[in-house]
């Protein structure tokens, strides 16, 4: 039976009434040891007798069209079967719940590195030697590739609340400055790949993503098949942040090629393919104003920002999607330009907005609080907004004070010193701080929860990028039904399954976690029913039923198997209230006053993102974000040819995210003890990426604080930092 | 990667046959991707006597096969040349550094960008097809020593180490005869040949490094600055040992890598920091002679800064200025 469940009002805190006592602790994820042994199956482990290899070829030109494709130049190679072109390939991965096909760009060259044909030969090897020296002849078009240089550029309407014009004008302290930050790679550890194998006229394909519901829906458009034909299987996946959330250029090739020749084809992405064609985060120039009162009361807030994206692409990076809702002001305006360019395209990479717009907001607000002679920490408390202020909602849950008070306590802000004042040997030592927000959301999702005996099945398309879903669904579960979180399996990734939101934008948690929340609460009326007491007065626990003065062991109780299915999805509740996970992020640094290098010596993140199902799983994603913060602060930067927009740091020893040595031995998380009732009915926000929102501004922040200056261009690498010291 | 033969070396005469491939750990990314792609790989791994480090002369013999993870942490090379092991150390990975060996790291070739896309031209790679570098993005490339056929930076720690120490490369030729090249003199500026980096010629074998007599009595450092803390290229480096008599400077080895197509030196600035009294102002004048004769790619003109500022922060730990037990110093190196 189907339960549609629509968030429209505030939930009660269901869980936490409940007896079995596993949410929130921090259980081992019970798919570790197979991924430490090595018997987790990734996409492309999963070889079958009969399969054959394909490999990407890329364009090297910018824009124009492939004349021809001479595939007399690689017949000779022994072992090659083939080189694929398709009318049907894509150009670059689906962005985010596309749900139907990216650009299919037939002989058209729309960027340098895009994968224009796949070559299929009987083993890996042949394939990639043909694939590198096949002779392509190509027609060429001129095409800008900065977006200094770009001819389509396009400013959108101004978002503003009050009159920002009049607000700044009538400010008496002032803060104009403009920022830049690099492009990103998610820089997942596995490469981007897929197996497909076809069989009566249906696909059936296990593919490196985080979305299923949606990537099955991109595949069956692509290949212009029905839905119906295509199963998608994605049980594990070796990280994503973003880079697998559509259906890839590797997929959509390997399902072509599949079908013409009629063996299962493996396409797997060369590490420099990641880097030339999965969508990047778009580098930006930021303008952030910031004009206040003496008293230190914003009354204005300006943030202006400047992306890139292909043409045919509609995602921008939503620069200012934190700076809209942090702090209160008379006047507030946001304006984004986007600079078409022909270059790898651009999409979702960990928290898409905040992870760059919170770097440029938080470090113009340190430099208003240093320009007002205000304490940072006290200026963000003393300007934190009644209600969201752009529209007014009210905040549905908020403890950022509480997280900037707590984190500054813990962290000992009260003996920062003024800037430039400590020191070590030749090493400048400052402390920062940067508020975290990330918006947070509920997304349809539905799961399907099986009791037979003490023993549960959780059964959703959800997936796992290394997050924990298998150990938090099994954990809500358990604590719904009354088990031990080792009696309950977790089946994930695979579009036979119940649809749910899949992994992204941080609310997979939130949205397939209350799904199996909801199933489980149906089972536990059937479960009330079975054993002749009131829903509201069942107890269950270490698989017994309790409730009106009555008990049994659920293994004499379900003896044959209760199957519920729900569905969640966001309600009222949305439009009533602005929810966000919230944190506050202190950092400390040493910065080396003769080499400009930069080294971070703690972090502390005061966090508050509702309720947290596991503890270790959370920990661990906000301490994954936050060595992100240090990465886009200090290291993180794709970089190009201004020539022709080819990707130039096409590998991991290119492109620099941070090391052990970067990361500080004491990387402190604090969860602050909170519930979002309006959030969903676990109570839960997403997590994923608050830990880096505000991260690498703190890392900013105490750069300043530690000598005095400030760098406006990030990664804020030696040469950046010497540049900010000697002007 | 092109299919290739495989030969395994059991005496010197087979070199000749081919690419030689030692841990691989360089030549196999480049094959891969097909910048090198050789139609034999000799395989030295097995040949003998290349595998010890030996006393020798007072200093000491490291054999091309031994690994950069032993030399590093040979107890004879801590003691007496604590800037090698330094130095490599502040190299690649440890998993790396247990592969690579000591004639391969010497070999390693330029981590230019350009030269690794077969899509771009370049001199290094396909002599005379053009290099693409110029004009392209540049913040690895050389200041020093380059050629306008070529701006490539040579990359590796070890050899700027070994260049400081003034080191020799025994080289043995296919008839077996050896002879001995000083570090200095075994890498080739690129001129209108980028491609050809060293004197070896062919059947030659790098057979062993010679490290004369420890320099007794001195301050070592290798000073390396890079993008992240660790397992990054260097933007630029400094190897140096610095002998003090109170206040003054009795005697300096230096030498800056990542800046030139091989370990660079420049005797004057030795010879203005020696018999005098350790100083910032002094060093401060001395980084100012480190001028590039001609102009850099605009992306590497932060590395004249980048170069002089290290130099100053290596030289005022090598004479006392600088307390060396400052914050994090040792994880700088690691
Ligand atoms: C990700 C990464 C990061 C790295 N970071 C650094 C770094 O920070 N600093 C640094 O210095 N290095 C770094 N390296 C480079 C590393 O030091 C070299 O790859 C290694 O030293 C090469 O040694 P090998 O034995 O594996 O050489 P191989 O790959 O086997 O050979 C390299 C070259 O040397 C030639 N050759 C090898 N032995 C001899 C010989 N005896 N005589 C003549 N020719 C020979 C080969 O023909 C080949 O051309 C890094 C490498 C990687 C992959
Ligand atoms: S600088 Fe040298 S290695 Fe780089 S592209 Fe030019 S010729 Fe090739």
């Amino acid at each position: 039976m189907k339960d549609h469940f629509t968030m429209d009002a505030p939930q009660p805190r269901l869980l936490d009434e409940m007896k079995q006592g596993v949410i929130g602790t921090p259980m081992d994820r019970p798919d570790g040891p197979q991924k430490v042994s090595g018997t987790a199956g990734y996409a492309a482990d999963h070889t079958t007798e009969n399969m054959v290899h394909g490999v990407l070829v890329r364009a090297t030109i910018t824009r124009g069209r492939v004349r021809q494709i001479d595939k007399s130049s690689v017949e000779a190679i022994d072992g090659v079967i083939d080189v694929i072109t398709d009318a049907r390939m894509i150009r670059n991965p689906a962005q985010g719940m596309a749900g139907s096909a990216p650009v299919q760009p037939g002989d058209a060259v729309h960027y340098h590195g895009q994968p224009i044909a796949v070559v299929v030969a009987e083993t890996f090897e042949a394939a990639r030697d043909a694939a590198q020296r096949l002779a392509v002849h190509y027609e060429t078009e001129e095409a800008a590739v900065t977006p200094e240089t770009s001819t389509d550029v396009e400013t959108g309407e101004p978002e503003t609340a009050g009159d920002f014009e009049a607000a700044w004008s009538g400010s008496e302290v002032t803060v104009d400055k403009t920022y830049t930050t690099g492009a990103h790679a998610a820089a997942a550890m596995e490469p981007h790949a897929a197996i497909a194998e076809w069989k009566d006229g249906a696909v059936t394909l296990r593919s490196a993503l985080q979305m299923v519901r949606f990537n099955k829906k991109e595949l069956a458009d692509t290949l212009g098949i029905d839905p119906s034909n295509v199963r998608i299987l994605a049980p594990f996946i070796g990280g994503g942040f973003g880079s697998k959330l559509g259906l890839g250029p590797e997929a959509a090739a390997a399902a072509i090629a599949a079908e013409k020749l009629g063996r299962p084809v493996r396409v797997v992405m060369t590490r420099q393919n990641v880097f030339d064609t999965v969508l990047r985060r778009s580098e930006t120039s930021q303008r952030v104003r910031f004009g206040a009162t003496k008293a230190g009361k914003i009354t204005a807030i300006a943030h202006d920002d400047r992306v890139s994206n292909i043409d045919g692409e509609g995602f921008a990076e939503p620069v200012t999607q934190a700076s809209q809702f942090l702090y209160g002001a008379d006047g507030l305006s946001f304006t984004q330009t986007l600079a078409r360019i022909a270059t790898t395209p651009a999409g979702s990479v960990r928290a898409p907005g905040e992870a760059v717009g919170m770097l440029a907001f938080e470090a113009a607000l340190d430099e208003l609080a240093e320009k007002l002679g205000i304490d940072p920490v006290q200026l963000r408390l003393d300007n934190l907004p009644e209600t969201h202020p752009m529209d007014g909602r009210p905040y549905s849950a908020r403890r950022l004070a509480d997280c900037l008070k707590d984190g500054a306590e813990r962290f000992g802000w009260a003996d920062r010193g003024a800037p430039g004042s400590r020191r070590e040997g030749d090493w400048q030592i400052g402390m920062g701080v940067a508020s975290a927000a990330r918006a947070n959301m509920l997304i349809k999702s539905s799961s399907r929860v099986r009791l037979t005996g003490n023993r549960a099945i959780v059964e959703t398309d959800m997936t796992d990028i290394g997050t924990g879903t298998y150990a938090i669904l099994a954990q809500i579960a358990a604590e719904a039904l009354g088990l031990d979180p080792s009696h309950v399996e977790v089946r994930l990734g695979d579009s036979d399954l119940p649809g749910a939101s899949g992994s992204g934008g941080s609310f997979g948690a939130n949205s397939a976690g209350s799904a199996t929340f909801l199933a489980a609460k149906k089972i536990r009326a059937r479960i009330a029913e079975a054993l002749g007491c009131a829903e509201d007065s069942l107890t269950l626990q270490n698989g017994l039923a309790r409730g009106d003065n009555r008990e049994a062991a659920l293994t004499d109780l379900v003896t044959e198997e209760f199957l519920e299915e729900a569905t969640v999805k966001a309600g009222k509740t949305s439009e009533s209230h602005f929810s966000s996970g919230f944190g506050a992020h202190f950092a400390e640094v040493a910065v080396h006053e003769w080499t400009g290098e930069v080294r971070v010596r703690r972090m502390l993140g005061v966090m508050s993102m509702g309720r947290i199902l596991n503890e270790k799983t959370a920990r661990s994603q906000a301490i994954g974000g936050m060595i992100w913060g240090i990465g886009s602060a200090l290291t993180e930067e794709m970089q190009s040819d201004p020539r022709d927009g080819h990707v130039v740091t096409r590998d991991l020893a290119n492109y620099h995210v941070p090391a052990h040595a970067d990361v500080p031995g004491q990387m402190q998380v604090v969860f602050l003890e909170e519930r979002d009732d309006y959030a969903n009915p676990i109570q839960t926000k997403g997590i994923g990426e608050l830990g880096i929102s505000g991260a690498g501004g703190a890392i900013l922040n105490a750069i300043a604080h530690a000598t005095g200056r400030r760098v406006y261009d990030y990664p804020a690498t030696p040469d950046r930092v010497l540049a900010a010291l000697d002007a | 990667m092109k299919p290739f033969d495989y030969i395994r070396a059991g005496e010197i005469e087979d070199v000749a046959g081919g690419q030689i491939i030692a841990g691989g750990t360089n030549l196999l990314d480049l094959m891969k991707i097909q910048v090198v792609a050789p139609d034999a790989l000799v395989d030295i791994t097995r040949l003998d006597g290349l595998s010890d480090i030996a006393e020798h002369e007072g200093g000491l013999r490291i054999g091309a096969l031994v690994t950069n993870t032993t030399v590093a942490n040979d107890a004879r090379v801590r003691e007496g040349w604590p800037l090698l092991s330094r130095a490599i150390l502040a190299g690649a990975s440890a998993q790396i550094r247990n592969k690579a060996t000591t004639g391969g790291n010497l070999l390693q070739r330029t981590r230019c960008p350009y030269f690794y896309d077969t899509s771009q031209a370049c001199n290094k790679r396909a002599p005379g097809s053009g290099c693409a570098a110029m004009g392209g993005a540049g913040r690895m490339l050389a200041i020093f020593g380059t050629s306008e056929h070529c701006l490539a930076a040579h990359p590796s720690d070890m050899a700027v180490a070994m260049a400081a120490l003034e080191a020799e490369v025994e080289i043995t030729n296919a008839s077996g005869e050896t002879r001995c090249v000083p570090m200095n003199d075994f890498y080739r500026g690129p001129a209108d040949r980028p491609d050809v980096e060293t004197v070896l010629g062919d059947g030659d074998l790098v057979t062993a490094v010679i490290l004369p007599t420890p320099r007794a009595g001195e301050r070592q450092t290798y000073r390396k600055v890079r993008d992240r803390a660790s397992y990054a290229f260097a933007l630029v480096s400094v190897a140096g040992s610095v002998r003090m008599e109170g206040d003054t400077i009795k005697d300096v080895a230096l030498a800056y890598g990542s800046v030139a197509p091989h370990p660079w030196m420049d005797q004057k600035v030795v010879e203005m920091l020696e018999g005098e009294t350790a100083s910032n102002e002094l060093f401060q004048r001395a980084a100012k002679t480190l001028v590039p004769e001609t102009a850099p790619h605009p992306d590497t003109e932060y590395k004249i800064t980048l170069l002089r500022r290290t130099f100053i922060a290596a030289m005022r730990q090598l004479t006392g200025l600088a307390d060396s037990a400052g914050t994090d110093i040792s994880r700088a190196h690691s």
